[in-house]
Protein backbone atom coordinates (compact mmCIF):
# COMPACT_ATOMS: atom_id res chain seq x y z
CA UNK A 1 0.00 0.00 0.00
CA UNK A 2 1.04 3.30 -0.79
CA UNK A 3 1.40 5.50 2.43
CA UNK A 4 -0.85 8.31 2.91
CA UNK A 5 1.33 10.25 5.43
CA UNK A 6 3.27 11.81 2.23
CA UNK A 7 3.78 13.26 -0.98
CA UNK A 8 4.86 12.10 -4.55
CA UNK A 9 6.46 12.95 -7.65
CA UNK A 10 6.11 11.91 -11.19
CA UNK A 11 9.88 10.47 -11.17
CA UNK A 12 8.69 8.34 -8.38
CA UNK A 13 9.97 9.98 -5.31
CA UNK A 14 8.17 10.43 -1.81
CA UNK A 15 8.58 13.06 0.63
CA UNK A 16 7.42 13.69 4.24
CA UNK A 17 7.38 16.68 6.20
CA UNK A 18 8.75 15.78 9.56
CA UNK A 19 8.07 19.49 11.53
CA UNK A 20 10.49 21.49 9.39
CA UNK A 21 12.41 18.58 7.59
CA UNK A 22 11.31 16.81 4.41
CA UNK A 23 12.40 13.30 4.59
CA UNK A 24 12.94 12.03 0.96
CA UNK A 25 13.10 8.01 -0.32
CA UNK A 26 11.98 6.18 -3.26
CA UNK A 27 8.44 4.47 -3.93
CA UNK A 28 7.34 1.08 -3.94
CA UNK A 29 6.77 0.77 -7.59
CA UNK A 30 9.83 2.62 -8.38
CA UNK A 31 12.14 -0.33 -6.67
CA UNK A 32 10.05 -2.64 -8.13
CA UNK A 33 10.91 -1.49 -11.82
CA UNK A 34 14.54 -1.11 -11.29
CA UNK A 35 15.37 -4.56 -9.31
CA UNK A 36 17.74 -5.06 -6.99
CA UNK A 37 19.51 -2.12 -5.80
CA UNK A 38 23.10 -2.51 -5.87
CA UNK A 39 24.73 1.10 -5.98
CA UNK A 40 23.50 4.68 -4.69
CA UNK A 41 25.69 7.51 -4.55
CA UNK A 42 24.84 9.93 -2.29
CA UNK A 43 24.42 14.08 -2.55
CA UNK A 44 27.01 15.23 0.48
CA UNK A 45 25.49 17.23 3.67
CA UNK A 46 24.85 20.71 2.88
CA UNK A 47 24.32 20.32 -0.69
CA UNK A 48 21.65 22.78 -2.13
CA UNK A 49 19.13 21.29 -4.25
CA UNK A 50 16.84 22.41 -6.65
CA UNK A 51 13.78 20.80 -7.32
CA UNK A 52 13.24 19.02 -10.43
CA UNK A 53 17.62 18.23 -10.74
CA UNK A 54 18.94 15.16 -10.30
CA UNK A 55 20.53 14.18 -6.91
CA UNK A 56 21.34 11.36 -5.54
CA UNK A 57 22.77 8.68 -8.72
CA UNK A 58 20.93 5.05 -8.26
CA UNK A 59 22.53 1.89 -9.75
CA UNK A 60 20.51 -1.68 -9.91
CA UNK A 61 22.08 -4.49 -11.44
CA UNK A 62 21.37 -3.43 -15.10
CA UNK A 63 20.93 0.35 -15.34
CA UNK A 64 22.34 3.39 -13.22
CA UNK A 65 19.23 6.44 -12.87
CA UNK A 66 18.55 9.51 -11.33
CA UNK A 67 17.11 10.39 -8.16
CA UNK A 68 15.31 13.94 -8.76
CA UNK A 69 15.21 16.39 -5.95
CA UNK A 70 11.04 16.56 -4.79
CA UNK A 71 11.92 19.75 -3.44
CA UNK A 72 14.58 22.84 -3.25
CA UNK A 73 16.15 22.77 -0.21
CA UNK A 74 19.61 21.96 1.52
CA UNK A 75 20.49 18.45 2.36
CA UNK A 76 20.26 18.00 6.11
CA UNK A 77 21.04 14.68 6.30
CA UNK A 78 21.47 10.52 4.17
CA UNK A 79 20.80 8.10 5.19
CA UNK A 80 24.51 6.26 4.84
CA UNK A 81 23.83 2.97 5.59
CA UNK A 82 22.46 2.12 1.78
CA UNK A 83 25.72 2.83 0.98
CA UNK A 84 26.83 -0.51 2.17
CA UNK A 85 23.21 -1.74 2.19
CA UNK A 86 21.23 -0.51 -0.81
CA UNK A 87 19.39 -3.62 -1.41
CA UNK A 88 17.28 -1.74 1.85
CA UNK A 89 15.69 -0.05 -0.74
CA UNK A 90 14.09 -2.85 -2.30
CA UNK A 91 12.96 -4.51 1.46
CA UNK A 92 11.68 -0.90 2.72
CA UNK A 93 11.26 1.72 0.65
CA UNK A 94 9.28 3.76 2.85
CA UNK A 95 10.48 3.06 6.14
CA UNK A 96 14.05 2.22 7.15
CA UNK A 97 15.60 3.19 3.58
CA UNK A 98 15.24 6.93 3.30
CA UNK A 99 17.28 8.55 1.39
CA UNK A 100 17.49 12.18 2.51
CA UNK A 101 16.47 14.72 4.73
CA UNK A 102 15.81 18.07 3.38
CA UNK A 103 15.99 21.39 5.38
CA UNK A 104 14.73 25.37 4.40
CA UNK A 105 12.11 23.52 2.16
CA UNK A 106 9.63 26.44 0.62
CA UNK A 107 5.96 25.85 1.40
CA UNK A 108 5.02 26.44 -1.87
CA UNK A 109 7.14 23.47 -3.50
CA UNK A 110 5.00 20.87 -2.00
CA UNK A 111 1.84 22.06 -3.43
CA UNK A 112 1.93 20.56 -6.69
CA UNK A 113 2.99 17.06 -5.21
CA UNK A 114 0.77 14.00 -5.75
CA UNK A 115 -0.70 12.40 -3.14
CA UNK A 116 -1.24 8.30 -2.65
CA UNK A 117 -4.11 7.68 -4.51
CA UNK A 118 -2.99 9.88 -7.22
CA UNK A 119 0.60 8.80 -7.53
CA UNK A 120 -1.06 5.16 -7.67
CA UNK A 121 -3.01 6.16 -10.49
CA UNK A 122 0.24 7.98 -11.76
CA UNK A 123 2.02 4.70 -11.61
CA UNK A 124 -0.59 2.31 -13.13
CA UNK A 125 -0.71 4.21 -16.46
CA UNK A 126 2.95 4.07 -16.73
CA UNK A 127 3.32 0.26 -16.42
CA UNK B 1 8.99 -10.70 -30.95
CA UNK B 2 9.40 -14.36 -30.76
CA UNK B 3 8.09 -16.26 -27.63
CA UNK B 4 9.58 -19.80 -26.05
CA UNK B 5 7.27 -22.65 -25.26
CA UNK B 6 7.91 -21.35 -21.57
CA UNK B 7 6.50 -17.54 -22.08
CA UNK B 8 3.28 -18.23 -20.36
CA UNK B 9 4.77 -20.12 -17.57
CA UNK B 10 7.09 -16.98 -17.17
CA UNK B 11 4.09 -14.87 -17.43
CA UNK B 12 2.32 -17.08 -14.38
CA UNK B 13 5.32 -17.18 -11.90
CA UNK B 14 5.24 -12.83 -12.59
CA UNK B 15 8.19 -12.78 -14.38
CA UNK B 16 9.62 -9.53 -15.56
CA UNK B 17 10.01 -9.76 -19.21
CA UNK B 18 12.15 -8.08 -21.59
CA UNK B 19 13.74 -8.60 -25.22
CA UNK B 20 16.58 -10.36 -25.35
CA UNK B 21 17.39 -10.63 -29.15
CA UNK B 22 14.62 -11.58 -30.96
CA UNK B 23 13.12 -13.05 -27.86
CA UNK B 24 10.89 -12.24 -24.94
CA UNK B 25 12.53 -13.60 -22.32
CA UNK B 26 12.16 -13.34 -18.43
CA UNK B 27 15.13 -11.06 -17.17
CA UNK B 28 14.05 -11.80 -13.42
CA UNK B 29 11.02 -13.09 -11.39
CA UNK B 30 11.62 -12.59 -7.51
CA UNK B 31 14.95 -10.30 -8.00
CA UNK B 32 18.55 -11.21 -9.66
CA UNK B 33 20.25 -11.14 -6.30
CA UNK B 34 18.04 -13.82 -4.78
CA UNK B 35 17.89 -15.74 -8.04
CA UNK B 36 21.73 -15.38 -8.13
CA UNK B 37 22.15 -16.42 -4.91
CA UNK B 38 20.00 -19.64 -5.86
CA UNK B 39 22.21 -20.79 -8.46
CA UNK B 40 25.66 -20.57 -6.48
CA UNK B 41 24.13 -22.30 -3.11
CA UNK B 42 20.89 -24.35 -4.47
CA UNK B 43 19.42 -24.93 -7.47
CA UNK B 44 18.90 -22.88 -10.30
CA UNK B 45 16.42 -23.25 -13.47
CA UNK B 46 17.09 -21.29 -16.58
CA UNK B 47 14.72 -21.21 -20.26
CA UNK B 48 17.26 -21.79 -22.52
CA UNK B 49 15.15 -22.20 -25.51
CA UNK B 50 16.27 -19.36 -27.34
CA UNK B 51 19.30 -21.08 -28.17
CA UNK B 52 19.90 -22.37 -31.12
CA UNK B 53 20.94 -26.62 -32.31
CA UNK B 54 22.20 -27.49 -35.58
CA UNK B 55 23.23 -31.03 -36.46
CA UNK B 56 25.96 -31.10 -38.47
CA UNK B 57 26.48 -35.02 -40.36
CA UNK B 58 27.88 -37.12 -42.81
CA UNK B 59 31.52 -38.75 -43.40
CA UNK B 60 33.04 -35.05 -43.93
CA UNK B 61 31.48 -33.80 -41.14
CA UNK B 62 34.27 -33.89 -38.86
CA UNK B 63 37.07 -32.77 -41.40
CA UNK B 64 34.63 -29.93 -42.77
CA UNK B 65 34.04 -28.54 -38.85
CA UNK B 66 37.92 -28.82 -38.65
CA UNK B 67 38.49 -26.52 -41.19
CA UNK B 68 35.48 -24.11 -39.88
CA UNK B 69 36.06 -23.86 -35.93
CA UNK B 70 38.94 -22.59 -33.70
CA UNK B 71 38.56 -26.03 -32.14
CA UNK B 72 40.35 -29.60 -32.22
CA UNK B 73 37.09 -31.65 -33.44
CA UNK B 74 38.35 -34.70 -35.05
CA UNK B 75 40.22 -35.46 -31.70
CA UNK B 76 37.01 -34.84 -29.11
CA UNK B 77 35.86 -38.28 -28.03
CA UNK B 78 32.15 -39.58 -28.41
CA UNK B 79 30.02 -38.17 -25.53
CA UNK B 80 32.38 -35.33 -24.51
CA UNK B 81 31.90 -31.20 -25.58
CA UNK B 82 34.19 -28.59 -26.30
CA UNK B 83 33.96 -25.03 -26.54
CA UNK B 84 35.11 -22.95 -29.88
CA UNK B 85 34.87 -19.90 -32.25
CA UNK B 86 33.64 -19.73 -35.61
CA UNK B 87 36.08 -17.06 -37.21
CA UNK B 88 35.58 -14.71 -40.01
CA UNK B 89 38.54 -15.03 -42.68
CA UNK B 90 40.10 -11.94 -40.97
CA UNK B 91 39.91 -13.69 -37.46
CA UNK B 92 37.03 -12.15 -36.39
CA UNK B 93 34.56 -14.48 -34.08
CA UNK B 94 31.26 -15.36 -36.03
CA UNK B 95 29.84 -17.13 -33.19
CA UNK B 96 30.91 -18.96 -30.10
CA UNK B 97 29.61 -22.18 -29.39
CA UNK B 98 29.64 -25.75 -27.93
CA UNK B 99 29.85 -28.92 -30.08
CA UNK B 100 29.16 -32.61 -28.95
CA UNK B 101 30.64 -35.19 -30.58
CA UNK B 102 27.46 -37.48 -31.10
CA UNK B 103 29.58 -40.34 -32.84
CA UNK B 104 32.12 -40.80 -35.48
CA UNK B 105 30.38 -38.47 -37.83
CA UNK B 106 27.95 -36.52 -35.89
CA UNK B 107 28.28 -33.59 -34.40
CA UNK B 108 25.82 -31.60 -32.72
CA UNK B 109 26.06 -27.86 -32.15
CA UNK B 110 24.37 -24.96 -29.59
CA UNK B 111 24.87 -21.68 -30.95
CA UNK B 112 23.65 -18.36 -29.75
CA UNK B 113 20.47 -17.14 -30.63
CA UNK B 114 21.14 -14.50 -32.80
CA UNK B 115 24.09 -15.54 -34.14
CA UNK B 116 22.04 -18.75 -35.37
CA UNK B 117 20.94 -18.30 -38.84
CA UNK B 118 24.14 -16.96 -39.93
CA UNK B 119 25.83 -19.82 -38.22
CA UNK B 120 23.99 -21.84 -40.16
CA UNK B 121 24.16 -20.21 -43.54
CA UNK B 122 27.90 -20.25 -42.85
CA UNK B 123 28.12 -23.39 -42.12
CA UNK B 124 26.15 -24.26 -45.18
CA UNK B 125 28.37 -22.27 -47.42
CA UNK B 126 31.73 -23.75 -46.08
CA UNK B 127 31.35 -27.71 -45.22
CA UNK B 128 31.21 -30.40 -48.12
CA UNK B 129 28.28 -31.03 -50.36
CA UNK B 130 28.77 -34.46 -48.31
CA UNK B 131 28.35 -33.02 -45.19
CA UNK B 132 24.73 -32.51 -44.18
CA UNK B 133 24.06 -29.12 -42.14
CA UNK B 134 20.60 -29.63 -40.38
CA UNK B 135 18.76 -26.59 -38.12
CA UNK B 136 16.82 -28.38 -35.33
CA UNK B 137 16.28 -25.36 -33.33
CA UNK B 138 12.57 -25.06 -33.53
CA UNK B 139 11.66 -28.77 -32.21
CA UNK B 140 14.65 -28.71 -29.56
CA UNK B 141 13.63 -27.18 -26.08
CA UNK B 142 16.66 -26.44 -24.13
CA UNK B 143 16.87 -26.13 -19.96
CA UNK B 144 19.66 -25.34 -18.03
CA UNK B 145 19.37 -26.79 -14.47
CA UNK B 146 22.77 -25.17 -12.42
CA UNK B 147 23.72 -25.28 -9.09
CA UNK B 148 25.15 -27.59 -5.87
CA UNK B 149 21.52 -28.21 -5.41
CA UNK B 150 21.01 -29.55 -9.49
CA UNK B 151 22.32 -33.04 -8.89
CA UNK B 152 20.35 -34.52 -6.55
CA UNK B 153 17.32 -33.03 -8.64
CA UNK B 154 18.47 -34.61 -12.08
CA UNK B 155 18.90 -37.82 -9.96
CA UNK B 156 15.45 -37.95 -8.97
CA UNK B 157 14.16 -36.85 -12.20
CA UNK B 158 16.05 -38.60 -15.02
CA UNK B 159 15.46 -42.20 -15.58
CA UNK B 160 19.32 -43.33 -15.37
CA UNK B 161 22.44 -42.73 -14.03
CA UNK B 162 24.12 -39.44 -14.02
CA UNK B 163 26.82 -40.25 -12.01
CA UNK B 164 29.48 -40.78 -14.51
CA UNK B 165 29.13 -37.50 -15.92
CA UNK B 166 32.25 -35.44 -15.70
CA UNK B 167 32.51 -32.18 -16.66
CA UNK B 168 32.00 -31.47 -20.23
CA UNK B 169 30.93 -35.02 -20.86
CA UNK B 170 27.10 -35.64 -21.86
CA UNK B 171 25.11 -39.03 -22.06
CA UNK B 172 21.19 -39.90 -23.90
CA UNK B 173 19.20 -40.01 -21.00
CA UNK B 174 15.31 -40.05 -20.01
CA UNK B 175 12.51 -38.75 -18.71
CA UNK B 176 8.97 -40.76 -18.37
CA UNK B 177 10.30 -42.51 -21.28
CA UNK B 178 10.78 -40.02 -23.76
CA UNK B 179 14.42 -39.57 -24.91
CA UNK B 180 16.68 -37.21 -24.05
CA UNK B 181 20.42 -35.33 -24.04
CA UNK B 182 21.93 -34.49 -21.24
CA UNK B 183 25.40 -32.43 -20.54
CA UNK B 184 27.30 -31.60 -17.82
CA UNK B 185 28.01 -27.92 -18.90
CA UNK B 186 26.64 -24.47 -18.23
CA UNK B 187 26.97 -20.28 -17.98
CA UNK B 188 27.27 -20.12 -13.98
CA UNK B 189 30.38 -21.54 -12.98
CA UNK B 190 28.57 -23.94 -10.73
CA UNK B 191 28.33 -27.87 -10.65
CA UNK B 192 24.70 -28.17 -13.58
CA UNK B 193 23.18 -29.42 -16.35
CA UNK B 194 22.11 -28.67 -19.72
CA UNK B 195 18.80 -30.55 -20.72
CA UNK B 196 17.86 -31.12 -24.70
CA UNK B 197 14.54 -32.44 -25.50
CA UNK B 198 10.84 -32.16 -26.41
CA UNK B 199 8.89 -29.34 -25.61
CA UNK B 200 6.14 -31.81 -23.53
CA UNK B 201 9.03 -32.69 -21.75
CA UNK B 202 10.56 -29.53 -21.03
CA UNK B 203 7.96 -27.74 -19.05
CA UNK B 204 7.09 -31.23 -17.51
CA UNK B 205 10.77 -31.13 -15.95
CA UNK B 206 10.86 -28.11 -15.26
CA UNK B 207 7.68 -28.54 -12.83
CA UNK B 208 9.36 -31.15 -11.83
CA UNK B 209 12.38 -29.46 -11.09
CA UNK B 210 10.07 -26.63 -9.10
CA UNK B 211 8.64 -29.00 -7.17
CA UNK B 212 11.66 -30.33 -5.89
CA UNK B 213 13.02 -27.33 -4.99
CA UNK B 214 14.46 -25.35 -8.14
CA UNK B 215 14.36 -21.60 -8.56
CA UNK B 216 13.22 -19.72 -11.79
CA UNK B 217 16.64 -17.48 -12.57
CA UNK B 218 16.24 -14.75 -15.88
CA UNK B 219 18.74 -13.25 -17.87
CA UNK B 220 19.95 -10.54 -15.01
CA UNK B 221 21.04 -13.39 -13.15
CA UNK B 222 22.32 -15.19 -15.67
CA UNK B 223 24.46 -12.43 -16.49
CA UNK B 224 25.79 -11.67 -12.69
CA UNK B 225 26.87 -15.44 -12.88
CA UNK B 226 28.64 -15.78 -16.04
CA UNK B 227 30.69 -12.53 -15.83
CA UNK B 228 31.89 -13.33 -12.08
CA UNK B 229 33.10 -16.44 -13.82
CA UNK B 230 34.73 -14.54 -16.76
CA UNK B 231 32.62 -15.88 -19.45
CA UNK B 232 32.15 -14.43 -22.37
CA UNK B 233 28.93 -13.14 -23.62
CA UNK B 234 28.64 -12.52 -27.86
CA UNK B 235 27.84 -9.06 -28.77
CA UNK B 236 29.99 -7.64 -25.11
CA UNK B 237 33.28 -9.81 -25.45
CA UNK B 238 32.88 -11.80 -28.77
CA UNK B 239 32.56 -9.65 -32.21
CA UNK B 240 33.65 -9.85 -35.67
CA UNK B 241 36.08 -6.77 -34.62
CA UNK B 242 38.00 -8.52 -32.29
CA UNK B 243 40.33 -11.59 -33.48
CA UNK B 244 39.44 -14.69 -31.83
CA UNK B 245 42.94 -14.73 -30.16
CA UNK B 246 42.71 -11.37 -28.52
CA UNK B 247 39.65 -12.98 -25.91
CA UNK B 248 42.36 -15.00 -24.57
CA UNK B 249 40.48 -18.11 -24.75
CA UNK B 250 43.20 -20.19 -25.70
CA UNK B 251 41.60 -23.50 -24.85
CA UNK B 252 39.08 -22.89 -27.54
CA UNK B 253 41.57 -22.44 -30.11
CA UNK B 254 43.86 -25.51 -31.64
CA UNK B 255 47.64 -24.08 -32.54
CA UNK B 256 48.76 -27.39 -34.32
CA UNK B 257 46.20 -27.02 -37.35
CA UNK B 258 44.22 -24.32 -39.63
CA UNK B 259 40.77 -23.05 -39.98
CA UNK B 260 39.14 -20.33 -41.48
CA UNK B 261 40.89 -17.09 -39.79
CA UNK B 262 43.73 -18.90 -38.76
CA UNK B 263 45.97 -16.98 -40.54
CA UNK B 264 45.38 -13.46 -37.78
CA UNK B 265 44.14 -15.78 -35.22
CA UNK B 266 47.18 -17.68 -34.61
CA UNK B 267 49.33 -14.93 -35.60
CA UNK B 268 50.50 -12.87 -32.27
CA UNK B 269 51.17 -9.73 -34.78
CA UNK B 270 47.67 -9.95 -35.57
CA UNK B 271 46.57 -9.25 -32.15
CA UNK B 272 46.95 -5.55 -30.74
CA UNK B 273 44.21 -6.50 -27.76
CA UNK B 274 43.41 -8.70 -24.72
CA UNK B 275 40.21 -9.44 -23.31
CA UNK B 276 40.73 -8.80 -19.40
CA UNK B 277 38.59 -8.76 -16.05
CA UNK B 278 38.69 -5.62 -13.99
CA UNK B 279 38.02 -6.02 -10.48
CA UNK B 280 36.26 -2.78 -9.19
CA UNK B 281 37.20 -0.77 -5.77
CA UNK B 282 33.52 0.03 -4.88
CA UNK B 283 30.02 -1.53 -5.58
CA UNK B 284 29.22 1.01 -8.35
CA UNK B 285 29.02 -0.89 -11.76
CA UNK B 286 31.03 0.08 -14.99
CA UNK B 287 28.94 -0.35 -18.51
CA UNK B 288 29.48 -1.18 -21.78
CA UNK B 289 31.65 0.96 -23.90
CA UNK B 290 33.14 2.63 -20.68
CA UNK B 291 36.98 3.87 -21.68
CA UNK B 292 40.04 2.02 -19.51
CA UNK B 293 42.71 3.84 -18.54
CA UNK B 294 45.92 3.92 -16.71
CA UNK B 295 47.10 5.68 -13.93
CA UNK B 296 49.06 8.42 -16.14
CA UNK B 297 45.89 9.15 -18.42
CA UNK B 298 46.90 6.70 -21.31
CA UNK B 299 43.51 5.36 -22.97
CA UNK B 300 44.32 1.69 -22.72
CA UNK B 301 40.89 -0.03 -23.53
CA UNK B 302 37.17 -0.25 -23.67
CA UNK B 303 35.11 -2.15 -21.16
CA UNK B 304 32.56 -4.70 -22.80
CA UNK B 305 30.26 -5.84 -19.91
CA UNK B 306 30.40 -4.86 -16.26
CA UNK B 307 28.38 -5.00 -13.29
CA UNK B 308 27.62 -5.13 -9.58
CA UNK B 309 29.47 -8.76 -8.79
CA UNK B 310 27.36 -10.23 -5.52
CA UNK B 311 28.97 -13.25 -4.86
CA UNK B 312 32.57 -11.09 -4.66
CA UNK B 313 30.04 -7.98 -3.22
CA UNK B 314 31.92 -5.48 -5.59
CA UNK B 315 31.30 -4.67 -8.82
CA UNK B 316 33.19 -6.60 -11.90
CA UNK B 317 34.11 -5.80 -15.58
CA UNK B 318 35.99 -7.13 -18.47
CA UNK B 319 37.27 -5.25 -21.57
CA UNK B 320 39.46 -5.18 -24.13
CA UNK B 321 42.69 -3.85 -22.53
CA UNK B 322 45.86 -3.65 -24.84
CA UNK B 323 47.88 -5.88 -24.56
CA UNK B 324 51.26 -3.93 -24.31
CA UNK B 325 49.44 -2.36 -20.94
CA UNK B 326 48.00 -5.63 -20.06
CA UNK B 327 49.34 -6.98 -16.20
CA UNK B 328 47.54 -8.44 -13.73
CA UNK B 329 47.25 -5.82 -10.52
CA UNK B 330 47.60 -3.05 -12.41
CA UNK B 331 45.58 -0.34 -11.40
CA UNK B 332 43.21 1.55 -13.85
CA UNK B 333 40.94 4.32 -14.23
CA UNK B 334 37.11 4.02 -15.25
CA UNK B 335 35.70 6.58 -17.09
CA UNK B 336 32.02 7.57 -18.79
CA UNK B 337 30.40 10.91 -18.90
CA UNK B 338 29.48 10.59 -15.38
CA UNK B 339 31.76 8.64 -13.29
CA UNK B 340 35.11 7.93 -12.88
CA UNK B 341 35.54 4.64 -11.04
CA UNK B 342 38.98 3.04 -9.85
CA UNK B 343 39.90 -1.11 -9.92
CA UNK B 344 42.79 -3.60 -10.83
CA UNK B 345 43.34 -5.58 -14.10
CA UNK B 346 42.45 -9.45 -12.32
CA UNK B 347 42.76 -12.58 -13.36
CA UNK B 348 39.18 -14.64 -13.86
CA UNK B 349 37.23 -15.96 -13.14
CA UNK B 350 36.62 -13.47 -10.23
CA UNK B 351 34.87 -15.90 -7.94
CA UNK B 352 36.83 -18.55 -6.83
CA UNK B 353 34.53 -21.26 -5.29
CA UNK B 354 32.46 -22.66 -8.21
CA UNK B 355 31.71 -26.21 -8.29
CA UNK B 356 31.55 -26.72 -12.09
CA UNK B 357 34.70 -28.90 -12.25
CA UNK B 358 33.69 -30.71 -9.09
CA UNK B 359 32.99 -34.58 -8.77
CA UNK B 360 29.14 -35.22 -9.19
CA UNK B 361 29.80 -38.03 -6.15
CA UNK B 362 30.37 -34.77 -3.65
CA UNK B 363 26.58 -33.42 -4.20
CA UNK B 364 24.78 -36.68 -4.05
Amino acid sequence: MTPQDRKYTKTHEWVKLDGATAVVGLTDYAQDSLGDITFIELPPVGKKLVKGKGCCVIESVKAASDIYAPVSGDVSAVNKELESHPEQINGDPYGNAWIMKINNVAQADLADLLDAAAYDAFAALES
Amino acid sequence: MKKTIFYDTHVALNAHMGPFGEYMMPIRYEGTLKEHIAARSGTALFDTCHMGELMIEGKTACSDLESILSCGVSSLKIGRCKYGFMCTPEGGVIDDLLIYRFDENSIFMVVNASTRENDFAWLRENCSKTTAVTDISEETAKIDVQGPGSVKIMRRLLERSIETLTYYSFMRNAYRGKELLVSRTGYTGEIGFEIFCDATSALAIWNGAMELGARPVGLGARDTLRLEMGFPLYGHELDKSHNAAESGFERAIDRDKRFIGSEFVLSPQKSTWLLSGILLDDRRAARMGDRISDMHGNEIGTVTSGSFAPSVERAVAMGYIHKEYNRIGEPVIITADRYELTGKISETPFYKHGTARSRITDFL
